[in-house]
């Protein structure tokens, strides 16, 4: 029975990589796309030079996947740049600054976020902030990476919260004495010594908190508009991976190009999370080794 | 502790900002889950009776209630939980009882546990369409039905089957934890009244890890109530006529039918009180499902202190 953690997770990597292997020797598949068709430029006929599109169910098929990349990578930009720094601080409050009886409510409640199912989230986004700030910012694209980034967020802050907070209250008591025997006032201790300290396992929370962000799917399905638009602006429509996943799968023909592309990106996720997640695994090992030493 | 040090104002500047930025961040957290919540009680309140909890959807969506969503989440949890406890559970009591803390095995399967926790839900979708839908189920047909399609096809039993993987970590933490929290002295205790390893394991500790056993069941169960993005290719379906009776079933989930009700409405005016509804019921109940985990694992926190 212990195995079967290790079983589940290759027997994912295994039938996820089944699916998505035709596509780098199967001629019917190549008929549809070939992976250099996916990565680099295409000139397609009607357009005047090489660009990168995906869109799938059109006469000639394109598979362009730079869209998907720029667009999941703007909306877990944005949802970090809100996320990390909210829950970074929100830790450090509720491990530092607030009294005992404070903490006992404010550190369940801050992880009660957790327990709002991402489909809610998303619901939330879609229904509520959108209008909010299409009306503040009068934006064009009522649902954009704005919208999907900061709902995102709500979702990877109980992550870098929690873990956060553990790294703060591990740090070890001998250190800030010291500190503060040597003359240091409370913040200079909390920003000069509690903080080095407890930044690899920062360092962790924010890798998981990253994992997290790129592969969510019905919070940026539901809020980020979902067009492949390739560009810099956070205000436009954007499709991301785990969206497309989620929206083109059902329609697609078994075993064809398209659902051979869809799994490809499924195993590109699973790899990206997986070493995201690995790296931050490892950094809370090595913190939690270091620190019982420590203290 | 910094006493001396708050006469001096420059400090005093410091650390009140400090204090002041932290505290504003916690507070803008905590401001975001109330609107959230309080935003979903006050448009879902009007709708919310026993009817809506008992009576099927009616004219496309815009009225009725969303019972078939409520029995076919019983089911799927129902099912995930017979699944994925006693596979959680077996694997919390060797981490923590047999295996030596730095076999190579040990460590496998640690980052086989965490890897499983950080893999996005959709992979997940993906994964029980190719491995349950399309590779076991037909081996399934084969041998049983002689070839008639049956389980070769999304179905109650394989998005049940997909939800227990993604909830495995949680009752293997959530156990372990427990496990590892009880004292030494019970099974040294136990062993020396001649009890076996087996007796001492069964007996003793997997009864005082109950509560433990309980958190990581109820925050499954959470997790198998929301998640969509895992059963959406693997059985649920937007509206059934019907309740499901059979293991080869779809079925109508609480989540997806938020997701729907949220997309793919025609008239997004006229679902909106049913849709707000919905997610009242859904946030309603992975709330309570979550507080109990909170006071279970606090009880057991307090019962295990106070035996020290």
């Amino acid at each position: 029975m212990a195995f079967s953690a290790i079983a589940a997770v290759i027997l994912i990597f295994v039938f996820i990589t089944k699916e998505a292997l035709p596509l780098l020797w199967s001629h019917e598949v190549h008929e549809e796309v070939t992976l250099t068709q996916m990565w680099t430029a295409q000139l397609w006929p009607g357009y005047d030079e090489a660009v990168h599109i995906w869109q799938p169910v059109s006469d000639i098929p394109k598979f362009g996947i730079w869209p998907l990349l720029v667009g999941s990578l703007k909306v877990a930009f944005v949802s970090m740049a809100i996320g990390v720094p909210l829950a970074v601080l929100a830790a450090l409050y509720v491990s530092q600054f607030a009294r005992p009886r404070v903490r006992e409510i404010v550190k369940p409640a801050i992880e009660m976020l957790a327990a709002v199912p991402s489909v809610v989230l998303g619901f939330f986004a879609l229904i509520v902030m959108a209008s909010i700030f299409q009306d503040w910012l009068q934006l064009e694209s009522r649902l954009n990476a704005l919208v999907a980034g900061v709902a995102l967020s709500f979702a990877l802050i109980p992550v870098v919260f929690t873990i956060s907070e553990e790294a703060f209250r591990a740090v070890p008591r001998s250190y800030v004495e010291a500190s503060t025997a040597l003359g240091a006032a409370r913040w200079q201790t909390v920003v000069r010594v509690i903080l080095p300290a407890a930044s690899p396992g920062i360092a962790a929370g924010v890798a998981l908190g990253l994992g997290r962000a790129v592969g969510e799917t019905m919070i940026v399905l539901m809020a980020s508009g979902n067009a492949a638009i390739t560009n810099l602006s956070l205000v436009d429509s954007v499709r991301t991976i785990p969206a497309t996943i989620a929206s083109e799968l059902a329609e697609v023909v078994f075993g064809g190009g398209h659902y051979t592309v869809l799994f490809f990106l499924g195993a590109l996720l699973f790899c990206i999370t997986g070493v995201v997640n690995f790296s931050g695994d490892l950094v809370i090992q090595r913190m939690k080794r270091k620190l019982g030493v420590a203290a | 502790m910094s006493a001396p040090f708050k006469r001096c104002r420059g400090h005093w500047a410091a650390d009140t900002s400090l204090r002041v930025a932290t505290g504003l961040a916690t507070a803008l957290i905590l401001a975001v889950l109330g609107t959230i919540v309080i935003d979903v009680l006050r448009n879902g309140w009007s709708k919310l009776s026993i009817g809506f909890l008992f009576q099927s959807p009616t004219d496309g969506m815009t009225a009725g209630g969303i019972f078939p969503a409520i029995v076919g989440t019983v089911a799927l949890v129902l099912i995930m939980t017979i699944a994925v406890v006693p596979v959680g559970v077996a694997t919390a009591i060797y981490l923590s009882e047999y295996s030596s803390a730095n076999s190579k095995f040990t460590r496998a399967i640690r980052v086989a546990v965490n890897n499983l926790a950080g893999v996005p839900s959709v992979v997940f979708g993906l994964f029980g369409l190719g491995f349950f839908v399309q590779f076991v189920g037909p081996a399934v047909d084969k041998t049983l039905f002689g070839g008639e399609k049956v389980y070769a096809q999304p179905a109650l039993i394989w998005a049940a089957l997909t939800m227990a993987i993604l909830t495995m970590p949680v009752v293997i933490v959530a156990t372990e934890e427990a496990l590892r929290a009880i004292p030494r002295d019970l099974r040294e205790a136990s062993l020396a009244l001649g009890a076996t390893k087996f007796q001492t394991i069964f007996k003793v500790v997997v009864p005082q890890a109950g509560p433990g056993i309980l958190t990581g069941t109820i925050l499954a169960v959470s997790r198998g109530a929301g998640e969509v993005a895992p059963i959406m290719f693997t059985g649920v379906a937007y509206f059934l006529p019907k309740l499901p009776d059979k293991l080869s079933s779809q079925f109508m989930h609480l989540g997806n039918h938020v997701y729907t009700l949220a997309t793919q409405s025609p008239d997004v005016d006229a679902t909106k009180p049913l849709l707000y509804a919905t997610v009242a019921v859904l946030l309603g109940l992975t709330f309570s499902l979550n507080l109990a985990a909170v006071v279970v694992r606090a009880k057991m926190r307090a019962r295990i202190a106070n035996a020290r």
